[in-house]
């Protein structure tokens, strides 16, 4: 891609038709809901409608922390066409929920703890009735002194906002000789705020009850159909069998999905009218209904030799969880076993916090807590190599780990860890070759339309950022995923309950089936609970895990289908092959196609596939708690007005660790959007909160990066066969994180603060929306 | 106009008809306060145009009014009686994709998909008042309209493999 903007653009080189044609695993395939999704008929979430549909609504705190006194509802009653009304005490079954540890409440009836938290529902012929009945309701509340400072929580001399208490979890990692001390020694302290995973579908559902209530059908866009499915089923206290879901189309997720947010409410309503019911959030909504990804305060010391090998690091991080639970006790040691980044240290002492406050509750986002440690650490690299004297890429190709080499959990980097060529692929990318401000025109200035840079001011930096990222789910968490295949007259179906929210999974799967059938028409089954768990859309693991489960369903239908033909033939199965459409006999040279080899028999198989297992950290911090691992690297070239504190980006360029590359087209998508998220997280995004408020649940107060904000992205990823996942790797993980780009002279907020150094970005980023 | 509420307590309802790709709809007691974007999707059932934002920051809602771009959350619907209104589910013909909708498809444009629609018909308005933009014209022009999957490196090539068929170069 070019790096001078004003240049007529032009279009990548156009792939031929064959490759458009192929559709097996390392082409890029594109996507099957491509078409459905630029005309318009793709069905999201919230396209889904039912005849008699009702509109539901929820009734939201006001505070950050309040007793409720008393909830009244039946003004709200006396508003025409409104159908039903619901709290606490309307749910029938498990009055909480939660991924982890279930301490949320469905309704709150006894304490509010977070501004947004559910109180009410109703259901009424019309959106606008559903807000006159909300703002109906009448609670009487006595305020609280709100909980927002999350050290405060750590003190026990605080009383618990909660009957859990105010800490989620503790937990240190002790390793080595803690009391070494290195010849160069650099600390510093570092702080991320709020941020939101901003997808573009607001959370939608449709839900429609069984004749009776005596189960119910749920639409939605989610990221686990049937964690969902567990904590829904225990909330309306009905069997699991009576409770189906279906996924809606998603438009994007990104950690926000996986929560409960409206299911329990919208599937309430409906079994109260015995009619379906629609439950959309607005944006300002959405800010307060789904977890965001965890504020957090980092303290790290790193210790180093004379030339500048790690020999210790220190760290303390304490998470601000919000309110309740979700998944901060796996962000937590995340975030923890992360310390070191991709580089060898043998001795460590790390000390972790995830707490409760009255803020708004936080878990997965993208990256999911190694974000946090990634920023921490790179700063700590780049403080290290000044200290040394040498350069930023020297000092962490110095320390780069390789495959073999132990963490701080003690635990054996046994995949590939190609740390050092990503590092060098990384610097080897072309450098942008437009000077600062290079044709005049301001969009190209920090501040852009805004004209408020001059470009005599302006200074160049380059950062770098480098991270381990582990794969899939840890600590000892049962993680599988389901698929069957079902191959009949050369037409194989898949069906899984992945979610598919915009990664690309229904890419990928035809591709695999393809590759192992040696079919060309693959048919996907709508994804939902009729079938077992796909595990989570998250963790950097559907690629991995339900790839793994569509290879082996496919696999076990190959062995079928090859026995079949070895019977009709009188030969050996083992000594059949596919090969492309056929299936070959090498001895005698028969070859007959695959749509044609078993007429009128069917092969259905269905098979769980699980990664290797894990195992609990111990209480120093000790164990096998990962059970794979990827690597990047990357470079921001950002130019900045110091005096304003004005940032571009101008170019961010990435060498990434994919393992084997199974749909080149979707891996760049996702290593674009990836630094779009982190470049967001870095240069505008974050959800201020004061006093346990939100100020910004807007798009037009929270910044996101837009086509102008956005450099042009330069790549190379290394492809490694030697992972042990059944067909590689890659097409759907993305490790996310802007380098610690900063000018290279004089700016004097380096590494005290976040990744919001300054003023708020550009205000020209905006003027032209 | 029926049923006016003397007190305020419940919206206008309102009786008119809406052009949209062509064809005449008739609206039936909608609320007057109701946005373009709601009617489009409640009362016309075309859904392909999204709400993500509900005041004009995302461009997701982006139809055409009279060959303008404009986002359809901002809209009073009442208010665009007797203009032609272009959703995305008007640029196929027959059910074939237009250009620049096969453009974002094969350019790897799509992810989720929620924000194509939009960006899909900001880049007819863009391509229909400059057939040739530069890549900053480019970015300006679809700056109006979030994507949060693709980071826009894809949705750029779509635009740019849409000109280059246009001008006859082929992609």
């Amino acid at each position: 891609m070019t790096d001078t903007t004003t240049a007529p653009i032009a279009p990548s080189t156009p792939r031929t038709r064959e490759t458009d044609r192929a559709g097996r695993l390392g082409d890029s395939s594109l996507r099957p809901d491509g078409i459905p999704k630029v005309t318009g008929e793709f069905a999201f979430s919230s396209d889904l409608g039912a005849d008699g549909a009702l509109w539901g609504a929820t009734l939201r705190s006001p505070h950050p922390y309040a007793r409720i006194v008393r909830i009244d509802v039946t003004p709200a009653w006396r508003i025409a066409g409104v159908e039903a009304i619901v709290t606490a005490d309307d749910v029938p079954g498990k009055p909480t929920y939660g991924l982890i540890s279930q301490d949320q409440p469905v309704f709150a009836s006894d304490f509010v703890r977070y501004v947004g938290e559910p109180i009410a529902a109703v259901a009424a012929d019309h959106p606008e009735t559903c807000k006159r009945a909300l703002a109906a309701i009448v609670v009487e509340y006595e305020v609280l002194d709100p909980l927002t400072d999350p050290e405060a929580a750590i003190d026990p001399a605080r009383a618990p906002i909660h009957p859990d208490g105010n800490v989620f979890r503790h937990q240190r990692i002790v390793r080595g000789n803690t009391a070494l001390v290195g010849v160069h020694v650099v600390e510093g302290t570092y702080e991320l705020g709020m941020q939101d995973q901003a997808f573009l579908g607001l959370e939608a559902a449709l839900a429609v009850p069984d004749p009776g209530g005596a189960g119910i059908e749920l639409y939605l866009a989610t990221q686990w159909l049937h964690e969902d499915r567990t904590q829904l089923a225990a909330c309306l206290d009905l069997p699991e069998s009576a409770v189906r879901l279906t996924l809606g189309g998603v438009g994007g997720a990104f950690g926000a999905r996986e929560d409960i947010s409206l299911q329990v409410h919208t599937s309430l309503l409906a079994l109260r009218t015995g009619r379906p019911v629609r439950i959309h959030y607005d944006r300002a909504e959405s800010f307060l209904g789904h977890v965001h990804r965890h504020p957090a305060k980092v303290w790290m010391r790193h210790h180093a030799d004379e030339d500048g090998t790690l020999v210790k690091v220190e760290a303390r991080f304490v998470l601000d969880g919000g309110a309740y639970a979700s998944t901060s006790s796996a962000v937590l040691v995340n975030a923890i076993t992360h310390t070191q980044g991709p580089y060898r240290c043998d001795n460590a002492i790390v000390d972790g916090y995830a707490v409760r406050t009255n803020n708004l509750p936080c878990g997965a986002m993208r990256g999911f807590g190694v974000v946090q440690a990634c920023f921490a650490h790179e700063g700590q690299m780049d403080k290290l190599a000044q200290a040394v004297g040498v350069s930023p890429i020297d000092i962490r190709l110095r320390n780069a780990m390789r495959t073999g080499d132990r963490l701080i959990t003690g635990q054996v980097i046994r995949n590939v860890a190609p740390v050092e060529r990503c590092i060098r692929e990384m610097a080897a990318l072309p450098m942008p070759d437009a000077p600062v401000g290079a044709d005049g025109d301001p969009l190209h200035l920090p501040g852009g339309a805004g004209l408020t840079a001059d470009a005599h001011h302006v200074r160049r930096g380059v950062g770098y950022g480098v991270a381990i990222k582990n794969l899939m789910y840890s600590e000892g968490f049962d993680d599988y995923s389901t698929a069957r295949c079902r191959l009949a007259d050369g037409v194989a179906t898949l069906e899984f309950a992945t979610a598919e929210v915009g990664q690309g999974f229904v890419t990928l799967a035809p591709q695999i089936a393809r590759t192992v059938l040696g079919v060309d028409e693959v048919l996907l089954e709508p994804i939902s609970t009729r079938i077992g768990s796909a595990g989570s859309t998250s963790a950097s693991r559907q690629t991995w895990m339900s790839g793994g489960a569509v290879n082996a369903a496919c696999q076990a239908v190959r062995s079928d289908l090859l026995a079949h033909v070895a019977d009709a033939w009188g030969t050996p199965a083992a000594s059949l092959m596919i090969d492309g459409i056929d299936i070959v006999d090498p001895t005698s040279g028969r070859r007959v196609p695959v749509a044609d080899a078993a007429p009128g028999v069917a092969f259905d198989r269905t098979e769980v596939f699980r990664h290797d297992p894990t195992v609990d950290l111990d209480e120093n911090g000790q164990g096998d708690c990962h059970t794979a691992f990827a690597f990047v690297a990357h470079r921001a070239v950002v130019d900045v007005d110091p005096e304003l504190g004005l940032i571009k980006v101008i170019q961010v360029a990435t060498a990434q660790d994919v393992g084997v590359a199974l749909n080149p087209l979707s891996i760049q998508g996702q290593i674009e959007g990836g630094i779009a998220q982190g470049l967001g997280l870095a240069v505008m995004e974050e959800i201020v909160m004061r006093d346990g408020r939100i100020l910004n649940p807007s798009f037009t107060d929270y910044l996101l990066p837009t086509m102008l904000d956005m450099p042009p992205v330069v790549y190379s990823w290394s492809r490694n066969a030697t992972r042990s996942p059944p067909r590689g790797q890659g097409g759907g993980r993305t490790a996310v994180h802007l380098g610690h780009a900063r000018h290279r002279r004089g700016d004097s907020r380096r590494h005290r603060q976040g990744p919001h150094p300054g003023p708020r970005a550009s205000p020209g980023h905006r003027l032209s929306r | 106009m029926t049923d006016h509420d003397p007190a305020g307590t419940a919206p206008e309802s309102l009786t008119y008809t809406l052009n949209v790709n062509g064809a005449v709809h008739d609206v039936h007691d909608a609320s007057v306060n109701e946005s373009l974007l709601y009617v489009l999707r409640e009362r016309v059932g075309l859904t392909g145009t999204k709400g993500a934002c509900e005041q004009g920051e995302c461009g997701s809602c982006s139809v055409l009014i009279d060959g303008e771009l404009v986002c359809a959350c901002l809209v009073l619907a009442a208010t665009a009686q007797g203009q032609a209104i272009t959703t995305v589910e008007g640029l196929d013909s027959n059910g074939v994709p237009n250009d620049v909708q096969t453009a974002f498809v094969e350019a790897g444009a799509v992810q989720c998909g929620f924000c194509t629609p939009g960006l899909i018909m900001a880049t007819e308005a863009l391509l229909a008042d400059n057939a040739s933009p530069s890549e900053l014209e480019v970015r300006e022009a679809l700056s109006g309209n979030i994507c949060r999957c693709t980071g826009y490196g894809r949705i750029l090539d779509a635009v740019a493999r849409t000109v280059a068929v246009r001008q006859g170069g082929g992609a």
